[in-house]
């Protein structure tokens, strides 16, 4: 964690506010690749959260990172500190920047579809893509033209409350061989083109996806972590990972979206039902393994490997 | 002398299944049209909207680069590939395939007849087609070569090594080398 200056903190459209951070005596920012993301630790009360958010500056440009953040008024609370409390001038500790959602460059062209606020990933792939003179075609998908956060000269907007929805099946069908898809926004809509691609005889090693998810919130429930011999009420708003950090018990984590596989805890036993919420876990490992990042429980009572 | 049949680079060849795709081209010699006629066999769909390259069994003819070339000019995102037959069809038309871009994950193969092997030594780079033997004779520096399994998918051979290397001239009795 490296701490740094919130410097800029700009709208760029009703709900998405872009927010800048600048090493506090000026010194150069590692450099990161388009499509990597940082964790931004956020002191709200007496929780401490830890949310990722895209990289959207130019990977090359070390003078200082920029995230957009799109304000979610029913989730935990992350989006709405930063909305709300984060002010130019405040310290803030910020993660190395990690990508998960990294261009593959042996691809001959790359197709980019974001839905929303699912453009800030490709934000920090194209200055990436210009400098290596790559082809790629990046569709830009919102429900109406007040949720378009950035104006991309390069990009094609489509716009469902006026009628311009992408042809999915189109833009699919005609791309030359040796295409890499990239797809990032809602969990819906990256279902929804990752199914087609795939009804289309796409390759899973042509397909790549980053999901936005912020750890939902839930009912509250008990964990018994039988290492560390203590059990902990994870709250309505809390992940689960933070239950265990506000604990004072030691776990792993990478990208805290159920990504990455860094949290893969082993259940010790299960008095009820395991609410999976994670891109890692096969289906067989699922009645043995949960990824506190994200996921919940309903039930009597859990007890995992912690 | 015991040949490596278990290194884990050579190629593994499940039997073909059927996929969804937008297009579909399938590559067989003689014996692989065996395990096309399955495939299609499970799935007449498929059959019916299948491109079907057939090439002569014997030493992978030339004409595969230009039929190739052919079937891929019009292609886009959504072309499935099955390859079926000998070692040597399979991996030449996979070193192809790759170097057309086509993703590893669109293309399947199945190895049907002959155990015969695309071969490239190590020490002169000679490629050897056909090799039914191990070891077997160098046709470029005519070393004894040894069989190995480690294949390259970029050129679409196996390697050949050296086998006396220590001992020159201790060269065992060469083998068939089977499926
Ligand atoms: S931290 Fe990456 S999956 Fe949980």
């Amino acid at each position: 964690m490296i701490q740094l200056r919130l410097t800029d903190k700009t709208p760029l459209s009703p709900r998405i506010t872009r927010f800048r951070f600048q090493h506090p005596d000026g010194a150069p920012l590692p450099v990161f690749s388009g499509g990597a993301h940082v964790m931004v630790e956020m002191q709200d009360g007496d929780i401490l959260r830890r949310n990722a958010y895209s990289l959207i500056s130019d990977p090359q440009d070390g003078s200082g990172y920029e995230i957009a953040v799109q304000r979610e008024d029913q989730g935990r609370g992350g989006s709405r500190f930063m909305h709300e409390q984060a002010q130019p001038g405040m310290l803030m500790r910020l993660g190395q920047p990690v990508n998960l959602f990294g261009l593959n460059l042996t691809a001959r062209k790359h197709l980019l579809i974001a839905g929303g606020v699912g453009i800030t990933p490709f934000l920090g792939q194209i200055p990436e893509l210009d400098r290596l003179g790559a082809d790629y075609e990046l569709r830009y998908c919102v429900r109406s033209r007040d949720e378009v956060a950035v104006d991309l000269p390069g990009a094609q907007l489509h716009v469902s409350d006026e009628g311009s929805r992408m042809d999915l099946d189109g833009v699919l069908g005609a791309q030359p061989i040796g295409t890499h898809l990239y797809v990032c926004g809602s969990a819906r809509m990256i279902a929804a083109v990752l199914d087609r691609a795939t009804a289309l005889g796409w390759p899973p090693d042509a397909l790549h996806s980053e999901e936005f998810l912020a750890p939902a919130p839930g009912e509250p429930f008990d964990v018994h972590c039988a290492r560390s011999h203590k059990t902990l009420t994870v709250g309505a708003h809390q992940s689960m990972l933070e239950a265990l950090e506000a604990a004072g018990i030691d776990a792993p984590w990478l990208c805290r979206g159920g990504a990455c596989g860094q949290c893969e805890t082993d259940v010790l036993a299960c008095d009820g039902q395991i609410d999976h919420r994670d891109h890692w876990l096969h289906d067989d490992e699922r009645n043995r393994k949960i990824m506190p990042c994200v996921s919940r429980f309903r039930g009597q009572l859990l007890t995992i490997d912690r | 002398m015991t040949s490596a049949h278990s290194i884990a680079s050579s190629p593994r060849y499940a039997p073909l299944e059927p996929r969804a795709c937008s297009a579909a081209l399938m590559i067989a010699d003689d014996a692989g049209m065996a395990a096309i006629d399955a495939l299609i066999g499970q799935n007449p769909e498929l059959g019916r909207k299948a491109t079907i390259l057939r090439i002569g069994a014997t030493a992978p003819p030339d004409t595969l680069p230009a039929a190739l070339d052919g079937a891929l000019s019009q292609a886009r995102m959504g072309l499935q590939v099955w390859l079926a037959g000998s070692q040597g069809l399979i991996a030449r038309a996979q070193a192809l395939l790759l170097a057309a871009g086509l993703p590893k994950g669109a293309i399947q193969s199945e190895h049907r007849g002959t155990a015969a092997r695309r071969m490239q030594c190590v020490h002169c780079k000679t490629l050897a087609e056909g090799v039914t033997t191990d070891p077997y004779t160098c046709p470029g520096c005519g070393r004894a070569l040894f069989v190995r399994d480690h294949f390259s998918a970029r050129l679409g051979a196996f390697q050949g090594v050296c086998i006396d290397a220590e001992t020159p001239g201790d060269i065992p009795e060469p083998q068939e080398l089977r499926l």
